[in-house]
């Protein structure tokens, strides 16, 4: 298939045309600009709605209301704007809404800088919002990946009846890289998912209050409420045997694993091979979701062998890192190489803290 | 092999389309991986503006790299923030019509152009950006001349008016690139 040189916001939202996504709604914040934009241009050709809503607040509700109306639908923003979002996103999460959201990340806290960063680890994998809730976090290293993870994003969503996050980050939004865009769903599947494949949606069901659908996000019932988030934590729990997606370069042999996600993940990678050949035994392990983490990935490390592993994070303090202790448990150090505030990770400084690791001067 | 460009100049000088087009032909035309990541203020015009082109044979790991390979400045101030980052070897293009600093470093190759005089000679004050584009890819031949010129010619597609006006810009570019190299 050609290669089409695209923006990565662009892509993204290109992609997630392609998987049937007919909604969106948002709020401009740099750097993700573009994704707005290029709904508002593309989503009325195919019959879909765009709205730029009043505010983040505005926007996620419209689209927990699409959403729930089995519309595949979508917001995005960058980490400041996300943080706005967080009251819809935990309703969509409570209601059991599916729907997808990018963040575009950008450095923090508070208003941050409106350069890339990696500073929302701990919100995309902890706490979205309130309440304790989860979702598939999917972090993309590439436009390509972010492709490709977007719609993977709707089609998650919907198999769970969950909200899905792209966590990206201001420098997927900006770069343009060659992309292989997925083929259009075509209109008939689109039609099919909303109608015969949400049996929950609020499509207008005929007055019958038996079979009524009924969206709620929380219930008056405590009992009820905890039957919801039994049921919700056991999905959780089982997103861990079959959804962890990881990519291992090179660590079958390793003494010093990087471990990197996002825009972090390929910096390191082009690493590897130049440390290769200075001789160090090197390799990356790059989780493509965050949640589920790739602990087997950790587990089965042979810690006879590994001297360290090198954390590569565009956060500072360390976000990530701290997972990735937590499965270490100090069977080797974890040591760190970290940028933060809107500095892009240097491959020098990745070179450098691993010749440090080495005992190898830089 | 992996090239890393810096372009950078101030806003409104056409930085951002000539990095974009070097890097959509090499997408369109090679199987080489390519990146562009633009960088730049708040401001549309005045400001200063730059961006970054990777082309490499293996997977590029950051767009915007710390050493780079090839340096295109356009104007003074570009000059003294990115001469640092230009590797000892490395190629510096220079608009020559607004950059009078010397040039401190000897461990690089230089090449000159007036290409804002040059512009406002073939009419068109705004070109200077396809003519330095075709000075880097005489000098370089990073990605075949006709390629470039071939995306170019693509992206212009909907203002047609407009072709031979680059197009000799492009060549005026080419040639002054190529004589450099010889």
């Amino acid at each position: 298939m050609a290669r089409t040189f695209m923006k990565g916001s662009e892509a993204v939202a290109e992609a997630a045309v392609r998987a049937g996504c007919r909604f969106f709604a948002g709020y401009p914040i740099t750097p993700q600009n573009e994704v707005p934009e290029y709904f508002s241009r593309r989503l009325p050709e195919v019959g879909g709605t765009f709205i730029q809503g009043e505010s983040e607040v505005a926007s996620i509700n419209m689209v927990y209301g699409a959403a729930s109306a089995g519309v595949r639908a979508m917001t995005s923003s960058s980490s400041p704007g996300i943080a706005l979002k967080s009251e819809g996103i935990s309703y969509c999460a409570s209601a059991r809404i599916p729907m997808v959201y990018a963040n575009f990340a950008r450095g923090g806290p508070g208003v941050g800088s409106i350069q890339p960063a990696q500073m929302d680890y701990f919100e995309a994998t902890k706490a979205a919002g309130n309440g304790g809730f989860q979702m598939i976090v999917l972090a993309p290293s590439t436009v390509q990946e972010a492709v490709d993870l977007t719609v993977k994003a709707f089609e998650l969503a919907d198999r769970d009846r969950n909200p899905v996050h792209l966590l990206a980050d201001g420098v997927i939004a900006t770069m343009m890289e060659p992309v292989e865009l997925p083929e259009m769903m075509p209109e008939e599947k689109v039609a099919e998912i909303r109608e015969s494949k949400k049996n929950w949606a609020l499509v207008g069901h005929p007055l019958d209050y038996k079979n009524r659908a009924w969206i709620q996000p929380g219930q008056w019932i405590t009992t009820k409420m905890q039957e919801c988030n039994e049921e919700a934590a056991a999905m959780y729990e089982s997103w861990k045997t079959k959804d962890v997606m990881v990519e291992e370069y090179k660590v079958d042999d390793a003494e010093i694993v990087m471990t990197a996600y996002g825009i972090s993940g390929r910096i390191a990678k082009s690493s590897v091979d130049i440390l290769r050949n200075k001789g160090i035994k090197v390799g990356l392990i790059r989780p493509i979701t965050l949640n589920p983490f790739p602990t087997e990935s950790f587990e089965k490390l042979d810690y006879s062998k590994v001297k360290a592993i090198l954390d590569v994070e565009m956060s500072i303090p360390a976000q990530y890192a701290t997972d990735v202790e937590a499965v270490v448990r100090k069977r080797c150090p974890v040591e760190k190489c970290l940028c933060s505030g809107g500095n892009v990770m240097s491959r020098e400084a990745v070179l450098e803290a691993v010749m440090k690791i080495a005992g190898q001067e830089a | 092999m992996e090239t890393n460009l810096c372009v950078a100049g101030f806003g409104g000088q056409g930085v951002m389309t000539l990095g974009k087009f070097l890097a959509s032909a090499t997408c369109d035309s090679t199987d080489k991986n390519v990146t562009f990541f633009p960088s730049y203020g708040a401001e549309q015009r005045g400001g200063t503006a730059n961006c970054y082109v990777v082309i490499s044979d293996d997977m590029i790991g950051a767009p915007l790299g710390d050493v780079m390979d090839d340096l295109i400045v356009m104007n003074g101030p570009s000059l003294n923030k990115f001469i640092v980052t230009l590797k000892p070897g490395g190629r510096l293009f220079i608009n020559s019509s607004i950059v009078k600093d010397k040039i401190e470093r000897t461990d690089v190759e230089i090449v000159e152009a007036p290409v804002t005089e040059l512009a406002l000679e073939m009419g068109n004050a705004k070109v200077l950006n396809v003519i330095m584009l075709g000075v880097y890819v005489g000098y370089t031949e990073v990605v075949a001349p006709e390629i470039v010129w071939g995306t170019v010619e693509h992206k212009l597609g909907s203002k047609p008016k407009l072709l031979p006006l680059n197009k000799a810009a492009f060549d005026k570019g080419l040639e002054i690139g190529r004589a450099a190299r010889k």
